[in-house]
């Protein structure tokens, strides 16, 4: 035994053992795993919230919980789901893990902030975790004034303090990405050589340290009127409460972007490994990133075209807001051209890549329809918008997630999974997800409103099939948790490089050893370099 | 409207349509015909394509600026109530509908209206953020306290539809559900004649100006120690900081709640006048500006010569 421990190099797993080791890591991959744990609790608590709903929501009486109830299910499912799953998913778990490694480098640049982060999460869930059991919240995700400000008896207070606490860990994160992306890359690792990903972790990077702020002192303004009753949105105190949904919205729209641009990210880097072939247009796939997250941050205001905003201004948002489709729909052009001509495999990511596309295609043209002002009347606060939203969060950030999670798991953790597990986990999640919302795409359009807990009668077909797609849904997302487990204890080992990908995370051994490379790397390629092998030859 | 609201709504469904179809239909056929064939075989050398990008940097572009100026154009024609609309007042309340008719009559949860007629609502909010929405008619406008919001319509077709809260405001948001009846204009005046009679909101503002002493100080003549507010609605106020506002419900809402927010010239600063926030419900407001808008200029000259 100890001969063959000497021999081998130890990975970032094994050595050194015991809980104070991982709770006291300053090793960017064993705060990923430290995230991965965590996010992934959050989002079976989500999703026991989301069932609470949907089963709500087969009858049109409000039978199964009492209104209030109803109200903080959906309003702790949009919390915990948004600050404490999306946010952190992609960036903090496999950004966490690969970003370093796919530059070449041997960790972030700030260690201890890297896991003070995942701490001011922890510490940020618990305080919400406070405010659920101490009377709930009933505010909405979106906390509107004055609403949230004056009239509700939860505990809004304490999750606002709560979502102002998890922000820090956010800007944190965002804050060392940048640092480490600017600072840390090894020799010949120059901007353009970099993976899809991690310029797509960048521009997230941006958002986070630009947006987080202003959202942690709205919510901090929220609890200021609340508990010292200064008037900031309440209108007898001499507030405007549409300012509140102009300083959430400059948050909450880019925070979008934060749960979909690193699910691009992940995305470029599937195509191009299941393809095995070079991204189709890469400097128009890396720009794209980073118009799509510039643009963002101008386009709010489209969430009031009927809250009494100006018109003048409504035009504004209008114009800029379908200006966000170019970008978007770049990308789209650009994963499926680079499968043309590729070799592609139909191993399981492959399965996850053609969900995410199709998913994501949807979500995005939805959003057009939202943007088009004279739509929008009709549309908006309707159930319209929460299939539009749903299928860009979920259908395309959670599927670029659980595709990430699939084809980097033997390189996190040394271990192969059931590939027949995966495809029927993509397979239900697929089917699943578009027969709990496409439904919801008609109910918006005959008028259901969001947030009702009792509806006319005449929807009640269609939210059956939504719940039942919730059903299947919520199977898919199971199956994962027991492959995964199971891979842990009895999968096989994972080679360096299972799927025959390029790319610096591929070259060390799976797990990685603590400081990742035995010798610091020297890059001389492109990223992507599939060179068919007869060229090679004529080289 | 609510026709061509359909239409554009079909138009931007093709299109995403198309999209969807081509994407998906390309993804599959390249998964299928360029699957891998052996275990090492790799993909052509292809890295980009100039004019591919653009082509598709452009094409978007076009449809989305389309659908930008239709929706627009449409938004704009929306928010432009006609002049020939009969005015309705509507106000939100957890969890209630409260609507006044032109001639008085009151309702809850219920709206009658008559078809053929340009209907404007004048919404406002007695506590949190409502919004009222007839999804039938395709219109919807948030009702935000503190502001007078409009919106206006046209029913067609007689019948009953929804009429739903359509922001979250709190416990029974689901239960802030009435709806509108749409009669033919003589039923409809039968059913108003039918109804409990009061005053029409005019009158009933005048009853507020004189009940809450705005009279006082608001003499029609100018001699008052407020500014006359005779031919005030509609006209352009100097204020007292040298800006200039159109008075409109909203300047006159909250000159009302809040009289130190914008001072007319030569009557401060400070106003003398008391705020009256928290003491006149939304209502009241309403009515008291219905009242306003009667309030003719004192005498035909200034308003001549403002036309000259």
């Amino acid at each position: 035994m100890s001969t063959v421990a000497t021999q081998e190099r130890q990975s970032y797993l094994d050595a050194p053992y015991g809980l104070a080791s991982w709770l006291l890591t300053k090793d960017h991959k064993r705060i990923a795993m430290l995230y991965l744990i965590s996010i992934t609790l959050f989002f079976a608590v989500g999703g026991m919230f989301a069932a609470g709903i949907r089963m709500e929501l087969l009858t049109p009486q409000g039978d199964l919980w009492t209104s209030d109830m109803y109200n903080k299910l959906f309003t702790l499912h949009g919390v915990v789901m948004i600050f404490f799953f999306l946010i952190p998913s992609i960036p903090a778990t496999l950004g966490n893990f690969l970003l370093p490694i796919m530059i070449g480098a041997k960790d972030l640049a700030f260690p201890r902030i890297n896991l003070l982060s995942w701490y001011i999460y922890v510490l940020g869930a618990t305080i919400t975790l406070a405010a659920v059991f101490n009377g709930g919240l009933d505010t909405g995700w979106t906390f509107y004034t004055p609403y949230s400000s004056v009239a509700s008896n939860t505990s809004v207070s304490t999750a606002a303090i709560g979502v102002f606490v998890t922000g820090f860990s956010s800007i944190l994160t965002g804050l060392n990405f940048i640092v480490t992306v600017h600072r840390m890359r090894a020799p010949g690792m120059t901007w353009f050589r970099m993976p899809l990903f991690v310029w797509a972790q960048y521009a997230t990077s941006l958002v986070m340290i630009l947006g987080t702020p202003v959202v942690a002192i709205t919510v901090l303004l929220v609890f200021a009127e609340r508990a010292l009753h200064l008037g900031f949105f309440d209108p007898t105190r001499g507030g405007d409460p549409v300012l509140f949904q102009h300083l959430f919205w400059f948050y909450s729209h880019p925070a979008v972007y934060i749960m979909i641009l690193p699910g691009m990210g992940v995305m470029s880097e599937l195509v191009a490994a299941v393809s095995r072939k070079q991204v189709f247009g890469y400097g128009f796939v890396a720009f794209s990133s980073l118009a799509i997250a510039i643009l963002g941050f101008l386009v709010w205001g489209h969430h009031l075209f009927v809250s009494s905003q100006s018109i003048y201004a409504g035009l504004v948002f209008s114009i800029i807001t379908m200006l966000v489709a170019v970008p978007s729909a770049v990308k789209t052009f650009n994963w499926t051209a680079t499968m043309f001509k590729g070799s592609v495999t139909w191993e399981s990511p492959t399965f996850w890549v053609i969900g995410f596309m199709g998913l994501f295609t949807i979500g995005g043209l939805t959003g057009l329809f939202l943007a088009t002002m004279g739509l929008d009347i009709h549309l908006t606060d309707s159930y319209f918008v929460v299939a539009h939203f749903h299928y860009i969060m979920v259908g395309g950030a959670i599927m670029a997630y659980m595709g990430g999670l699939h084809f980097w798991w033997p390189k996190m953790t040394g271990k192969m999974y059931s590939e027949s597990g995966a495809k029927a986990s993509a397979i239900l999640v697929f089917l699943g997800f578009n027969l709990t919302f496409f439904p919801q795409f008609i109910l918006g359009y005959m008028g259901m409103p969001r947030r009702y807990h009792a509806y006319p009668p005449e929807w009640q077909v269609l939210n059956v099939a939504s719940t039942l797609g919730a059903s299947v849904l919520a199977v898919g997302y199971l199956l994962p948790a027991f492959y995964f487990t199971w891979s842990l204890v009895k999968g096989a080992a994972a080679p360096a490089n299972p799927w025959g990908a390029k790319g610096l995370e591929w070259t060390v051994p799976s797990p990685p050893p603590t400081f990742n490379f035995d010798e610091d790397p020297i890059v001389n390629e492109p990223a992507y370099n599939y060179k068919p092998a007869r060229e090679v030859h004529v080289a | 409207m609510a026709t061509e609201m359909d239409l554009l709504y079909l138009f931007i469904a093709a299109i995403s349509a198309f999209f969807v179809v081509l994407v998906a239909a390309l993804v599959v056929i390249f998964t299928i015909k360029f699957r891998r064939r052996t275990p090492d075989e790799v993909g052509a050398d292809i890295h980009g394509s100039l004019v591919l990008e653009l082509t598709w940097t452009f094409i978007p572009f076009v449809l989305a600026m389309v659908m930008f100026v239709w929706g627009a154009d449409l938004f704009f024609r929306l928010s432009k109530p006609p002049a020939d609309a009969m005015d309705m007042y509507v106000v939100g309340k957890q969890w209630m509908w409260k609507v006044q008719h032109p001639t008085g009559v009151r309702e809850i949860n219920e709206m009658h209206v008559p078809i053929g007629r340009n209907v404007r609502i004048f919404l406002g909010s007695e506590d949190v953020i409502h919004d009222y929405s007839i999804p039938a008619f395709r219109v919807k406008m948030d009702a935000v306290p503190g502001e007078i919001t409009t919106l206006w319509f046209q029913a067609t077709v007689p019948g009953t539809y929804h009429l739903l809260c359509m922001e979250y405001c709190g416990t029974k948001h689901s239960g802030m559900i009435g709806s509108v009846i749409a009669m033919e204009p003589q039923a409809y005046e039968a059913w108003l004649s039918g109804g409990a009679s009061t005053a029409s909101p005019a009158v009933e503002g005048e009853k507020t100006f004189n009940e809450y002493a705005c009279v006082t100080c608001h003499k029609n003549d100018g001699t008052g120690r407020g500014p006359s507010l005779a031919g005030v609605y509609g006209s352009t106020v100097a204020l007292a900081d040298g800006r200039s506002v159109v008075a409109d419900d909203n300047y006159i809402h909250e000159s009302v709640m809040n009289p130190q927010a914008k001072i007319v010239k030569g009557f401060g600063p400070p106003s003398i006048m008391p705020p009256f926030q928290g003491q006149l419900s939304e209502e009241k407001i309403l009515q008291l500006i219905a009242y306003i808008k009667t309030l003719k200029p004192a005498s035909g000259a200034p308003e001549a010569a403002k036309k000259g």
